[in-house]
């Protein structure tokens, strides 16, 4: 039932195409088996790649940023759950306070929080530490949790819960065998979204990285303000591919419409 | 979660680790960078301390800052109403679509969302770059090659990319508040299809074309990996500026000072939004 | 001493009181339905005996043991809920299971009863499904099961029907009194439906702001409401305002805009104002010129099974319901007599309000 016509559809080709062309770009210089950035490349080679695997710094951040990534998208969760259930079930004297504190990440810009958290770092002399990394990242992907959650707390018919307890369910089998089930879409979803964020983040991180804790996409910034080569190509390839696997499980899971565009 | 009232704050208790958390990772460091931006800096030592407005009165007049406020400015509005342009129109077009298109290219416009924006600059810079496709066929139509990067267009038309789906979003979600019905309705009163967007839908999607440009607006003046990237080392922008404070001149109060400035701008922004805006439009559109 | 007792039970939200002094006592085996707007503590009071809201005072007791302040978990009642409250991520199976499974029943007696409730409710089919692929009918009796298989004291229903359509609604309605009467379980429903409540329960408790107006059969309810609002809740009402002209003995002359009817004296005084109400079934169409009171079909609207007419006359628009009996249906225009039996006449003291046109009702 499209009813668009034809102007509008050039349009949204034309949209499209402006959308694509730089991921699309990318994915086909990572295969050039030529020395420089030159397009349309000549023939299909891996060697790109293969120089990724072989530079240790890449493969060094690669790591740092899974890690970072898993710990920092697991803990939100584990904090944004019982948080979630405490703002949406309670009136509690604070509760705006704390809804718009567990939201303000948001609206900060990630650049004040990068040197805001190096001065913090540098004043309890945490800088360059994992730990440390992992808790600022753990703030700046709690808030895409926390929407998730709100929202699937929020449409969840209470009764249900008073039906499990109504037929003897103690509050603790109550929680594992009925409101976490029921909200594991959300809880998903959440970690999922955290994730990507997490892997993704650059402006905060590259304030409060050190050498050994440098992320993938601040390693790839550094590079990239020094010199340009294939290599960087693969490199983002690489990050399209794993941003994809994450969407594809996302959509799965949650629905990605749902997760953009849902609880705006 | 029994009916009866809690004894004791249970509340509280499920949301202390997650505030400890955020008072000390947010609360704290925006704090002490704001008690940080009015410390002298000795150039010599690299120490600071003592108390002055020197950073906000050097901000504030000098010309030097001044122009990249004002650059920053004037990209981020470029880019706001390009957003405009492009985003609400797009927005319309994808929800006139029939499944499964629609759930296609609505993922195809949002997902570029989650990829690293340092891919997203690197993509724009290969493109736009001297041996890029768009060099190249400037060439074969004999406009001969251009110098397309480290330029405020640059710029801007990353920008915009980065920024579309922040625009398309709340644009598509009052979109999808609207009653199909009210459109036919305007149609089946003569109007031609033109007025009945104008007159009909467009103030019912206006909340949604607000907020939307005020989150591109915010994110684009605070941006930073796209003009770190495609902006060269000529074109700064207050985020590169702050970057450059901190990391190169290590004059943290400077940074911290021109860093409070744009989260105070942000703040306003966003509140002033928040109060008036929102406010009418709850009233007017229930 | 009652199966189920609530003696002075209130409950207070601030200085709000959603229900005040309820009381009222259910015998084993009896359903009882509480009967009222929306708004009326009907919900709260269940809630109440259910243990999801605690009662500010007064008290409960369940086959002589004080449930007050009893948890919800503790009280092993069987709630049916308006939403039905199904688990979504489980099985009928597993839905109708859970309750047992927290009683610790073994596994295999489980088993047996889950299929035993499941071939009550007919769903023994359906015991794979997950309950987004069943039928709003089709939950509402996995609900019913789920409630049923604990072997509860009492059967709470929160609006039980009240998802379902017309049709449905109707065959429901017999089908849990059948299922009720079959399991013998002493059940308490709620509901704003009062042809759902008089169809299926042995007492009708109509509330109203918070407060019990009325306890008895649904036959005396409807032929002997006590408050006005029940006459006009329950069902429709001809109210005839009139003054009282003289008392003679037993009977007592009322006129009628100038028009004098008999009826039972009763403690009325000469000069008092008046309600009659009459029930529009209980109202005779008869030949012109004869009768109580002269009328001219105004409209007629045909309900399948009957006709409501409106009828004009000197005490403005009256309604009249006659049967179909298969014969022709009076035209309108035409003048008829309107007539009926001085028995069915109930009094209201002093003046009643017309009833507020109920499309302007806000919900």
């Amino acid at each position: 039932m499209t009813r668009n016509g034809p102007l509008a559809l050039i349009f949204h080709t034309l949209v499209v195409l402006f959308m694509l062309a730089p991921l699309v770009i990318v994915c086909l210089v990572a295969f050039t088996p030529e020395n420089t950035l030159s397009l349309p490349t000549r023939g299909f080679s891996l060697r790109w790649f293969q120089a990724v695997f072989h530079h240790p710094d890449f493969v060094q951040s690669f790591w740092n940023s899974l890690w970072l990534a898993l710990l920092s998208a697991t803990l939100a969760v584990a904090l944004a759950v019982p948080a979630a259930l405490a703002i949406t079930r309670w009136e509690f004297r604070g509760r705006g306070f704390l809804n718009t504190l567990f939201l303000s990440p948001l609206i900060i810009p990630h650049l004040v929080l990068g040197v805001a958290m190096l001065r913090l770092f540098a004043l309890v002399g945490a800088t360059g530490s994992f730990g440390w990394l992992v808790a600022a990242h753990i703030v700046i992907v709690t808030p895409y949790v926390m929407r998730l959650l709100i929202a699937a707390i929020t449409g969840f018919d209470r009764s249900v819960e008073q039906a499990a307890y109504s037929l003897g369910a103690s509050e603790a089998t109550v929680f594992r065998r009925i409101t976490l089930p029921m909200i594991l879409p959300g809880v998903t979803g959440g970690w999922l979204i955290a994730f990507i964020n997490s892997f993704d983040e650059l402006t905060m991180s590259i304030f409060i990285t050190s050498p050994s804790t440098v992320t993938l996409p601040v390693r790839m910034y550094m590079y990239a303000t020094e010199s340009i080569d294939p290599m960087m190509a693969a490199v983002s390839a690489i990050i399209v591919g794993i941003t994809a696997v994450a969407v594809l499980l996302l959509d799965r899971v949650y629905g990605l419409d749902r997760i953009l565009v849902g609880q705006h | 979660m029994s009916a009866a009232a809690p004894r004791f704050p249970t509340p509280l208790i499920l949301s202390a680790p997650a505030a400890l958390l955020f008072a000390a990772l947010i609360l704290t460091p925006l704090v002490l960078t704001a008690l940080l931006s009015f410390n002298e800096f000795e150039h010599a030592t690299g120490r600071t301390h003592g108390f002055t407005l020197d950073h906000y009165l050097a901000v504030l007049t000098d010309s030097y800052y001044l122009e990249i406020f004002l650059r920053t400015f004037r990209v981020a509005a470029l880019a706001t109403a390009i957003c405009v342009v492009i985003g609400v129109p797009e927005a319309y077009i994808l929800s006139r679509m029939g499944n499964p298109w629609r759930s296609v290219f609505l993922l195809v416009v949002l997902a570029p969302l989650l990829v690293s924006v340092v891919v997203r600059a690197f993509g724009w810079s290969m493109l736009l770059g001297p041996e890029g496709p768009i060099n190249a066929a400037l060439m074969a139509l004999g406009f001969g090659r251009m110098r397309l990067l480290y330029s405020e267009g640059t710029v801007i038309v990353a920008l915009v990319h980065v920024m579309l789906p922040f625009m398309v979003i709340p644009v598509w979600t009052s979109l999808q508040k609207l009653d199909p019905a009210v459109e036919q309705a305007a149609l089946s009163f003569g109007a031609s299809r033109g007025t009945a967007i104008l007159r009909v839908v467009a103030p019912q999607i206006l909340p949604g074309i607000l907020s939307g440009s005020l989150i591109v607006f915010g994110l684009s003046a605070s941006a930073f990996a796209i003009p770190g990237l495609l902006g060269g080392r000529r074109l700064k922008m207050v985020a590169t500026i702050v970057y450059d404070q901190y990391l190169s001149d290590l004059n943290w109060p400077m940074g911290a000072a021109v860093a409070v400035l744009l989260l105070a701008a942000n703040l306003i922004v966003m509140l002033t939004y928040h109060r008036v805006v929102e406010g009418h439009y709850r009233r007017r559109l229930g | 001493m009652s199966f189920l007792e609530l003696r002075d039970i209130t409950k207070r939200y601030g200085t709000l009181n959603a229900v005040s002094d309820v009381t009222l006592s259910v015998e084993k085996g009896e359903f009882v339905s509480l009967l009222g707007p929306s708004g009326c503590g009907k919900t709260t009071t269940l809630q109440m005996i259910a243990g999801f809201v605690e009662a500010t005072s007064g008290s409960i007791r369940l086959d002589g043991r004080d449930i007050t302040h009893a948890k919800a978990n503790s009280r092993g009642l069987g709630i049916v809920f308006q939403s039905y409250a199904l688990f979504p991520h489980m099985t009928v199976f597993d839905n109708v299971s859970f309750g047992l499974e927290m009683q610790r029943v073994p596994k295999a007696e489980r088993k047996d009863r889950v299929d035993e409730a499941l071939g009550l409710v007919h769903l023994s089919p359906y015991a794979g499904r997950y309950p987004r692929e069943l039928s709003g009918g089709q939950r509402q009796r996995v609900a019913l099961a789920r409630a049923i298989v604990i072997r509860p004291p009492v059967l709470l229903l929160d609006e039980p029907l009240s998802n379902l359509d017309a049709k449905l609604r109707e065959a429901m309605q017999f089908e849990l009194r059948d299922i009720q009467r079959k399991v013998g379980t002493t059940t308490v429903m709620v509901t704003h439906d009062q042809a759902e409540a008089f169809s299926i329960s042995d007492r009708v408790v109509v509330m109203e702001a918070g407060r019990i107006t009325q306890i008895d059969q649904p036959y005396r309810i409807y032929e002997h409401p006590e408050t006005e609002f029940i006459s006009r809740f329950v069902g429709k009402t001809n109210l005839l305002p009139g003054t009282v002209q003289a008392i003679n003995g037993l009977a007592a002359s009322v006129s009628l805009a100038g028009i004098p009817v008999e009826i039972d004296a009763g403690g009325l005084v000469s000069g008092e104002t008046v309600t009659l109400c009459v029930r529009p079934e209980k109202l005779r169409l008869i030949a012109a010129g004869q009768g109580r009171l002269p009328g001219r079909v105004a409209e007629r609207y045909f309900l399948g099974s009957q006709w409501l007419y409106h009828i004009d006359g000197p005490l403005g628009t009256l309604m009249a319901v006659t049967p179909n009996d298969g014969s022709a249906p009076l035209e309108t225009g035409v003048p008829v007599g309107v007539d009926w039996n001085p028995s069915v006449v109930r009094v209201h003291r002093g003046r009643l309000a017309e009833a507020p046109d109920p499309t302007l009702e806000a919900q």
